[in-house]
């Protein structure tokens, strides 16, 4: 009998908003009501544009993840969010559209548990089918002046998995406990979360279960704790990790970066990212284990098998290190959703969208596909049935434009236009490859933008349907630097 | 071979509704208003007009179909459409009118444009849809942000400095304002300091408020005819059409990198067309007065070079030095423009006319020119990169 094929990760990649805001800002601005707060007040956490959400974010941490690779020959997609938009319209489909994965891919939506994201890993690590995608994407609402506001971040992380040669790391085994300890919930329809006191879940919850979990698996494995290069808990107190790690015997430098000062606490994403933070790091043969803790725990070990090659992957340092603060605490309560701020007539228009329209260019939209012309080789978007350079109908072949590399032709900074992240930027969008189209700037850093400004794409809301709220989503432009 | 429409067809009379916060009009009133001024300027009975086109862009305020228009002037019996063509829609009026008397189709037509855009309920112009697939991917721009491009794309190319085109497009405002003020029928009639101008609120860079045109109501109207028959009217000096050109967008400028954002082409072609048409060699030393679509400050800045009035590059120059003032080589905007006449937008490209027809006639009052030959209008709907634009050339007998 042959052994089994190795099964592992292939590749990686992540995604923090580049919006990051001071605690020491959220805590004063509840200073008049809240002045505890400001023990909580270190570091920076992330959040999210307005036009960023879990599936905008899972995009970006997909396309990391996929530079170099094949998309095509992705078979699965597992999206663990417990922020997902969507209660009835799988996400992961959305989300693989973007990634231009096949239209035959399987696309599944898990959540119900910041755990999830481990749980999807597992799920694909256990199932060995072909090469899955899978991505853990969380954009973490907390209520104004809780406790959650100060520690919760956004992101997403994406982790390729397959079977053979080439892996970076190797899967070992996985460990599951499952039990109704209730640290934290939220029912469907309701918008924040409850949390129970933090010493109870860690003294009675993390500290009873993860350490004894994590004994089990390494004992399955052969393995002990001393062997361990690398140890992240997710879903616990901030320390957690430390009292965890104490328990068994792990050095404190083994401890993978909890991310808590520049980041947050991602939720479901937030085992993905500890997981990609020890794959940035580790050499060869180190053991690696993370933890996810929530109504039990999820464990997995792997085995780095070598570091991953240069791909101009982002992944979650790059993404941890492309950051500017805002500074006014207001604009995260409005890109949330959490205030309401009186935006004029202009913000009345009805983005009501046509689904046969979108159906019929779903590729166009979601993929950014424009199209080639065969007859004269002009690149363009949209695809339309004539090429706007030749004017020969029916040429069109289809041609992708979110990895072409594009510079700004021409701008300007809208203050009139409804935009909720005032002044839309927009301009045309000059690709590298010849084609052009107006698109919005977004991201727009201190050093601002001006024409010949090189730009990325990235995957946004457009607009979001405040009626029926099916929000629209397409490509936007990001200064590169 | 097209022989053109010069001086097929007259002009029998012209009437313009006050423009600005009409609050206490209807659509309907305002274009009683121009259209009995017209027709006392004609000098015939309402039964006459054989054929009527309506211009107007915004069914949110004015409805759509000819009915707004047959019901408000009780027309009855004859054919009357409606067009619409964003920006340049009251050109488009006065196309369809003309082009049915130079056909024979009709004697007399009606070409009228109006707006009520103060019964929309904000400043600026309402968001309008693009189209089902267009809304999915086309961000939606503010008007001054479709043209405030230009100013980035004009920059570039000609490397000035911000400042100093910020100075010349401010300059292009002051001037305007210092017509419109001598203007009875104008929205805004004041004069404004240039300091002012340069330094008030920004609605999209580099645009401020003073770069940017009156959002109004009014009415504008023309009635055509045969020279014959405006001769039979008594009519003298007649005021005859020249040209009226259009060109729309094929999406070369928004779609591929054959155009810098320094220019407007449809202009350029528009431009072209109707110099052929009404046997212009050299528009800077022909043209006696220039009515153009100053939406915004750069825009009529750029537009002196689409033109040709102005040598690529060096509009703002021509502005700085004053070509395109009241006292100027060109007079531009001389009745404030669409900066201070305000921009009800079915009736702009009507309202130019009515500009150079009063002028052409001697009747402009403390603006009136020196003997003016010819007046060039010219519309531009849309944005730069992706529009309509109309030129109309209208001028005196024999020219």
């Amino acid at each position: 009998m042959t052994a089994m094929p190795d099964v592992g990760i292939q590749s990686f990649g992540a995604y923090i908003p580049r919006r990051r805001i001071a605690r020491s800002t959220i805590a004063a601005a509840h200073a008049w009501a809240l002045p505890n707060l400001k023990g909580l007040a270190k570091g920076e956490k992330s959040f999210c544009g307005w036009d960023e959400d879990t599936i905008t974010m899972a995009v970006e941490a997909g396309r990391d993840c996929l530079r170099g690779q094949t998309a095509a020959s992705v078979s699965s997609l597992l999206l663990a969010s417990t922020t997902a938009p969507y209660a009835d319209l799988q996400n992961a489909v959305i989300v693989g559209s973007a990634l231009r994965l096949a239209p035959t891919t399987s696309a599944i939506d898990l959540g119900g548990s910041t755990r999830a994201g481990l749980s999807a890993l597992i799920t694909a690590c256990r199932s060995r089918d072909a090469q899955q995608l899978v991505v853990a994407s969380e954009k973490r609402n907390a209520k104004p002046g809780s406790t959650q506001e100060m520690q919760y971040g956004s992101g997403a992380g994406a982790l390729l998995v397959g079977e053979g040669s080439g892996l970076l790391a190797r899967f070992l085994a996985s460990e599951s406990v499952s039990v109704p300890f209730v640290d934290h919930f939220r029912q469907s329809t309701e918008k924040f979360d409850y949390s129970w006191e933090e010493r109870w879940i860690r003294d009675e919850g993390i500290a009873k279960i993860v350490p004894r979990a994590v004994k089990a698996l390494l004992e399955r494995i052969g393995r002990s704790s001393e062997q361990l290069a690398w140890f992240g808990l997710a879903g616990g107190p901030v320390g957690a990790d430390k009292l965890v790690a104490k328990t068994l015997a792990i050095a404190p430098e083994r401890i993978l970066p909890d991310l808590q000062m520049q980041v947050g606490d991602t939720g479901a994403a937030h085992s993905l990212l500890l997981l990609i933070g020890a794959l940035e790091r580790a050499k060869a043969g180190d053991l690696i284990v993370v933890a996810s803790f929530g109504q039990g725990c999820e464990i997995v070990a792997f085995e780095m098998l070598q570091p991953a090659a240069a791909t101009g992957r982002r992944g979650l340092a790059g993404s941890v290190a492309k950051r500017f603060e805002e500074t006014a605490y207001l604009k995260m309560l409005s890109f949330s959703g959490d205030i309401e701020i009186e935006w004029g007539m202009r913000a009345e228009t009805d983005n009501k969208t046509a689904l046969t329209t979108l159906y019929r260019a779903s590729d166009q939209i979601y993929g950014f596909i424009g199209g080639r012309c065969e007859s004269c080789g002009a690149v363009q978007f949209p695809r339309l049935a004539t090429c706007v350079n030749c004017r020969t109908a029916h040429t069109q072949q289809p041609f992708a434009l979110a990895d072409e590399p594009a510079k700004l032709a021409t701008f300007t900074a809208d203050w009139l236009q409804y935009s909720p992240a005032p002044p839309m930027y927009m301009g045309l969008v000059q690709f590298d490859v010849g084609a052009r189209l107006l698109m919005e700037i977004v991201d727009v850093g201190p050093a601002g933008i001006d024409v010949g400004t090189p730009l990325e794409m990235s995957f946004r809301i457009k607009e979001k349907d405040r009626l029926r709220h099916y929000d629209r989503y397409f490509w936007k432009a990001v200064p590169t630097s | 071979m097209a022989t053109g429409i010069k001086d097929k067809v007259a002009i029998a009379g012209m009437g313009c509704s006050r423009f600005g916060e009409r609050w206490d009009c209807s659509a309907e009133d305002l274009l009683v208003e121009a259209f009995n001024e017209a027709l006392a300027d004609a000098g015939i009975e309402h039964g006459r007009i054989g054929a009527a086109w309506y211009g107007s862009a915004m069914e949110k305020s004015v409805g759509n179909s000819a009915i707004p228009l047959s019901t408000a002037l009780r027309l009855e019996g004859i054919p009357v459409s409606r067009v619409e063509n964003m920006c340049a829609t009251g050109t488009e009026a006065l196309r369809g009118a003309t082009y049915a008397v130079a056909s024979g189709a009709v004697d007399i037509a009606l070409a009228i444009g109006a707006e009520k855009l103060k019964d929309t309920g904000y400043g600026g112009l309402p968001v309008i849809g693009k189209g089902t697939l267009n809304d999915l991917w086309m961000p939606y721009g503010s008007a001054p942000a479709g043209f405030a491009q230009l100013a980035a794309g004009y920059r570039a190319k000609y490397r000035i400095d911000k400042k100093d085109l910020k100075h010349a497009i401010g300059r292009v405002s002051w001037k305007s304002h210092q017509n419109g003020a001598k203007n009875p029928k104008a929205h805004l009639r004041k004069a404004v300091e240039l300091e002012t101008i340069l330094n008030a609120p920004m609605i999209a860079e580099p645009l401020g408020v003073f770069d940017c045109c009156g959002v109004s109501d009014g009415a504008a109207c023309a009635i055509v005819t045969t020279p014959e028959i405006a001769r039979s009217l008594g009519k003298k000096n007649l005021v005859m059409v020249k040209a009226i050109q259009l060109s729309a967008s094929s999406g070369r400028e928004q779609s591929t990198n054959q155009w810098d954002g320094s220019y407007v082409q449809n202009t350029r072609n528009a431009a072209k067309a109707a110099y052929a048409e009404a046997g212009i060699r050299n528009p800077r030393d022909e043209l006696s007065a220039l009515e153009v679509h100053d939406c915004f400050s750069i825009t009529e800045l750029v537009t002196m070079e689409d033109l040709g009035v102005s040598a690529d590059g060096q509009a703002w120059r021509d502005v700085l030095e004053g070509v395109f003032d009241a006292d100027g080589k060109i007079p531009c905007q001389i009745d404030g423009g669409l900066k201070c006449f305000g921009h009800p937008i079915g009736a702009s490209g009507l309202r130019m006319v009515y500009e150079h027809y009063l002028q052409l006639q001697g009747r402009a009052g403390p603006r009136q020119l020196k003997n003016p030959q010819l007046g060039l209008s010219h519309n531009l709907g849309g944005v730069p990169y992706n529009g309509v634009c109309a030129i109309s050339i209208v001028g005196l007998e024999g020219r």
